[in-house]
């Protein structure tokens, strides 16, 4: 059917120079629509026709203007009913009747064809005039045949009284394309083996693309966005020179997780409502039973320069099992190592990225695991210069480069500070992470030489990675809530990146 | 981290300064405090119980609500915190506490009983206060917000203060049976025995949290004064009798505690921080407190204490280099009074700081004196060659790997419900090597994964609008208990990847594991190579009968694969067949 149309219209083109759509759509009597789409599918085909576009505007009656066009205007329906005695106003608009009788007494006034004789009482609506021509109904009837040059005023004013209405239509004048010709080949849509083969392609036509669509996605599978984070920061660790602690432990004892940390055994975070405890297996049993004896000691009666917590510390306390709260639990068994190692103790810079747990509240932005990145350096005289010198180096290399130091407290390192950064897109400072100077407390009965320090540093994958890709609930970047969607349509991760 | 709320107005009165929102937050960020909020009563009331109508009495007076690191308990009411902030700024000099011993001292007698239950008390009185509404609100919050941090929830010590001249010493710290104590509780008119008061108190919105330190002991700490007046039942209530109000002048403070180095630090907080409003600023009276075995011990303690620190290794420790006398300064304005000694520095650790409790405490205080930001950066000198884990780097290597394969990865998490690794998967809890936690809050949190698989299996449920087939895997680990190990429980490092589709598709997670084993170099086992990987048909539960393999490696089970049984798929919500590999890559480092 369209084939055949656009051949049709082929073949009259042959014969004429040019032609307007809207014409061959009234001499082949078919709508407009189509023969556009015709010309749509022989403009596919190659430069067959050259297509002009043109806009026409024509003048259509509407419902109301096909009424007067038929039956008179409103206001010489008013004054016909105006009898040679006059009438009450009232009156006259009732057996005018209909709802533009209103709008007739107002024209049939504004014409002068009628007047309000005030003299009488009440007053009377009488004829002006003895007769009247009604143009309105006239001109409408013009219109209707095919009358386009009207004045522009009329033209306004019966606009406005809703009588007529103006249409543009778009057509198309055709003329003669370089490639004319009046047939259609079929164009090819893709290069094939036998085209190759047989050297067809050369004779063949082929269909132009739409360089606008979108291509066929590839197959392939993706790496979660967290995930492509966190090699990001382990990458940055391992430029900078430090090696990964094995982090593969999640239960760990109350003693490395707390009591090596110096963090006593009264401390909140040891409260039920902060930390999991496991009930099986619900207690650790092997210490290294020295190291445990100097922990107890510094704890509850000082020493190393220190005067202690003062209080009764319970090795039932330091069995107690439990989902590690922070992955400095795994740095202090590599600190424990670094001091015991065959040789003696080395500096080292250590770093890791994984997963710990906390039994809080959970909202938008907690959840009961998260992954902590966590860096150490260990060497003789470090100073919190060190460590604030280190922190700008690692945080240039996320792309940050403001930073402020807050001091805080926490009970395992001393100094300790808060590193906020400065956000440009949020225009504020926002806290990124904690630091510090591990506590004597802490480094001197594992048995570091004294005149070792150990600096380190931690903050959380998920916040920076929310913020950086503007996540605002936990749940739509972790867990088995996550939109498959926004794991493949996710970019690179490139930090350093703006 | 505890917050205190203090009223904008009063605070910039002792300040003798206005500041604005942001000078003021600057100022509390150098010393370590953080202004949380800026509110009034009314915001408050509002925001936190949504109470409109109580809220439209409340005040509009703007208030500041102030985080105060957790070990500075000298911070914690308006009193502190302002002779820090004028101590900081170099305004005020640090206070200097000084006893007045009366002609007789008041006495507190521990009785032996009370070794069973809360052993430790220390007392104190302050004389010629004057209270006015502000300063009587600030001692009352003092007192709470003591007993929600250091005291623990006055597990560790209870605080109780009495208005001295309605009780007359000495006064009897015993241990009693509930029935035996009777008493009219702070603001009731009714007198209770402590059976009755468990009751009374047991809907009490603040105070039933503490009736389980003491409830089903046999006996009941309890304070009385030489008439058998009861002063306080610790650690639940005080006394009517005795209640303080804005006309006492004199003010017994009583400490019960089970851990007698923070029942001194409470006391030695409380009267440094309110022996400003008696008569003598910053005068207290001690008492003697007689020990169970006869001794006498005079409290409040309020040692001042020297540390002896190296000029040089001070600066050294912050990366600083600044004279002694510039040192000395600034642990002045810390309220640690220092004093030049040669290259050392005496520094007198006041009975305000006992979060002093070594050398480096001090450094902290010289580098926030200093500045944090104001330190230079400097960067550690060694060098080292850095070596990752190997687990974790055969890790990145095959997750990088099996989404090339067309997998995608989903994260999902460790802890989860015990009928996540049970019952929906066909196995018995009991059956299972898994670690249980005690405390859960919620179902989610029963146990440890000791299998990727529900995770997975979750995540395709939540992305049922995505097109079939989704493939996922993740590299991750599952936790076994294992007595073997340090801790009774070890980390797994698996490999678990499923394939959901019209059909379930064996061959597709079957041509993933043979992709891996040929990344891993691990031939498949046959007659001519001897070592290698090969499946072995077997059973389980989680799996369609027959349909289930061991995945083998040199012999020994590392995983399986299978067709998941519709059981698993139906106890999941899922509606597609599956089909799963998981296996460890442990033996693969």
């Amino acid at each position: 059917m369209s084939t055949e149309l656009t051949e049709r219209i082929l073949q009259h083109l042959d014969n004429t120079d040019k032609v307007d759509t809207l014409d061959l759509a009234t001499l082949f009597a078919v709508d407009h629509q189509k023969i556009v789409g015709a010309l749509k599918s022989i403009q596919a085909h190659g430069e067959l026709v050259t297509a002009t576009t043109v806009t026409h505007k024509s003048l259509e009656l509407t419902e109301e203007g096909r009424h007067v066009a038929l039956s008179g205007s409103h206001e010489a329906a008013v004054y016909a009913n105006v009898p040679e005695g006059g009438i009450e106003q009232q009156v006259l608009l009732q057996v005018s009747g209909n709802p533009n009788a209103k709008v007739g007494f107002s024209k049939a006034m504004a014409n002068g064809w009628i007047l309000v004789d005030k003299s009488e009482k009440p007053p009377l609506v009488k004829r002006k005039v003895p007769t009247i021509v009604d143009t309105v109904m006239e001109l409408l009837n013009q219109v209707a045949q095919g009358k386009t040059d009207l004045p522009a005023n009329t033209v306004a004013d019966f606009k406005k009284r809703k009588l007529l209405q103006e249409t543009t239509i778009k057509s198309f004048v055709l003329s003669k394309g370089p490639e004319f010709a009046t047939t259609l080949t079929k164009l090819e849509t893709d290069l094939t083996v036998e085209m190759l083969a047989n050297g067809l392609w050369q004779q063949l036509k082929f269909k132009s693309y739409n360089f606008d669509a979108l291509g066929a996605p590839p197959t392939r599978g993706h790496l979660h966005p967290l995930l492509k984070v966190r090699t990001e920061f382990r990458q940055i660790f391992l430029e900078m020179g430090f090696s990964e602690m094995p982090t593969n432990n999640y239960v760990e004892s109350s003693f490395w997780n707390f009591d090596a940390l110096f963090q006593p055994q009264q401390h909140p975070a040891r409260d039920a409502h902060d930390t999991f405890f496991i009930n099986h297996p619900a207690k650790s049993h092997k210490f290294p039973q020295e190291y445990l004896e100097r922990v107890k000691s510094v704890h509850s009666k000082g020493g190393y320069g220190s005067m202690g917590y003062g209080y009764d510390w319970k090795i039932e306390e330091a069995q107690k099992n439990l989902l590690r709260t922070h992955t400095t639990a795994v740095s202090a068994r590599m600190l424990f190592k670094l001091a015991n190692q065959e040789g003696g103790f080395k500096p080292a810079k250590y770093f890791s990225i994984d997963k710990v747990f906390r039994n809080e509240t959970l909202d938008a932005t907690h959840l009961a695991e998260f992954h902590q990145v966590e860096g150490v350096i260990a060497d003789v005289g470090l100073t919190l210069g060190d460590l604030i010198g280190t922190l700008y180096e690692f945080f240039r290399k996320l792309g940050i480069t403001q930073l402020e130091f807050k001091p805080a407290y926490n009970p395992y390192t001393e100094p300790s500070m808060e590193i906020f950064c400065y956000h440009p897109g949020l225009a504020k400072w926002i806290e990124v992470g904690n630091s510090g100077v591990f506590r004597p407390e802490m480094l001197l009965p594992m048995g570091l030489p004294e005149n070792v320090n150990v600096i380190a540093w931690g903050l959380s994958l998920e916040r920076p990675t929310m913020i950086k890709y503007g996540i605002n609930n936990i749940r739509d970047l972790v867990g088995p809530k996550v939109d498959l969607k926004m794991v493949e349509d996710g970019p690179i991760c490139r930090l350093d990146h703006a | 981290m505890p917050t205190i709320g203090v009223k904008r107005d009063l605070l910039f009165e002792a300040l003798g300064k206005k500041y604005t929102d942001d000078e003021f937050q600057e100022l509390c960020f150098a010393f370590g405090l953080e202004l949380d909020e800026v509110t009034t009563e009314k915001q408050m009331l509002t925001k936190e119980q949504g109470d409109v109508a109580a809220a439209a009495d409340a005040s509009e007076e703007i208030i500041y609500r102030i985080d105060i690191p957790a070990n500075r308990y000298d911070l914690l009411c308006l009193e502190g915190l302002v002779t820090g902030l004028l101590v900081f700024q170099g305004k005020v000099k640090p206070p200097k506490f000084e006893f007045v011993t009366p002609a007789q001292r008041q006495v507190l007698k521990i009785d032996p009983s009370t070794a069973q239950i809360r052993p430790h008390a220390v007392a104190a009185v302050l004389r010629n206060v004057t209270f006015t509404q502000e300063s009587y609100t600030s001692f009352i919050d003092l007192q709470d917000k003591l007993h929600q941090n250091i005291c623990r929830k006055r597990t560790l010590v209870a605080i109780g203060t009495h208005d001295l001249d309605t009780i007359k010493g000495p006064f009897s710290y015993e241990a009693r049976a509930p029935e035996q104590i009777k008493f009219v509780p702070l603001n009731q008119t009714q007198e209770l025995n402590g059976v009755q008061l468990m009751d009374f108190y047991a809907t009490h919105a603040q105070l039933k949290q503490y009736l389980p330190i003491i409830r089903d002991s046999p006996v009941y700490p309890v304070i009385y004064d030489a008439n058998r007046v009861v002063l306080s039942l610790p650690p639940i209530i005080n006394g009517d009798h005795s209640k303080i109000s804005l006309k006492t002048k004199n003010v017994f403070i009583e400490c019960t505690a089970t851990d007698l180095t923070k029942a001194k630090v409470v006391l030695d907080t409380i009267v440094c921080l309110f022996s400003e409003h008696c008569a003598k600023k910053f005068t207290v009276e001690p008492c003697d407190v007689v020990q169970p075995d006869g001794s006498v011990v005079s409290y409040p303690e309020l040692a001042v204490r020297e540390e002896r620190i190296s000029v040089k290794r001070a600066n050294a420790y912050i990366g600083i280099d600044e004279p002694a006398s510039k040192l000395a300064d600034m642990l002045t304005r810390m309220y640690l009074e220092a004093r030049v000694d040669g290259d050392s520095l005496v520094v007198k650790i006041p009975p305000t700081r006992h979060d002093v409790i070594h050398a480096c405490d001090v450094y902290e205080d010289i580098a926030i004196a200093f500045g944090y930001n104001n330190i230079k950066k400097s960067l550690p000198a060694f060098m080292q060659i850095a070596k990752q884990f190997p687990l974790n780097k055969l890790t990145e290597q095959l997750r990088e790997q099996v989404a090339q394969a067309g997998f995608t990865e989903a994260l999902t998490f460790t802890l989860c419900s015990r009928d996540d690794i049970g019952r929906k998967l066909n196995k018995t809890i009991e059956s299972l090597p898994a670690v249980h936690i005690g405390n859960p809050k919620t179902l989610e949190f029963q146990v440890v994964r000791t299998t990727l698989l529900p995770g997975l299996l979750k995540t395709l449920v939540a992305n049922r609008k995505m097109p079939l087939p989704l493939k996922l895997f993740e590299i991750s680990d599952a936790v076994v208990a294992d007595e073997k190990t340090e801790v009774g429980a070890r980390n797994e490092r698996r490999l678990c990847a499923v394939n959901c589709n019209k059909t379930a598709g064996f061959e597709v997670v079957h041509g993933l594991l043979d992709r891996v084993m040929q990344l891993l170099s691990v031939p498949w086992k046959t007659a001519n190579v001897d070592k290698g990987y090969y499946l072995e048909s077997t059973e389980d539960a989680s799996y369609f009968p027959g349909r289930c393999a061991n995945i083998m490696y040199d012999n020994v089970v590392i995983g399986k694969i299978g067709v998941l049984h519709p059981t698993v798929l139906q106890a999941f919500e899922l509606t597609t067949p599956c089909s799963v590999v998981e296996f460890t890559i442990e033996p693969f480092v």
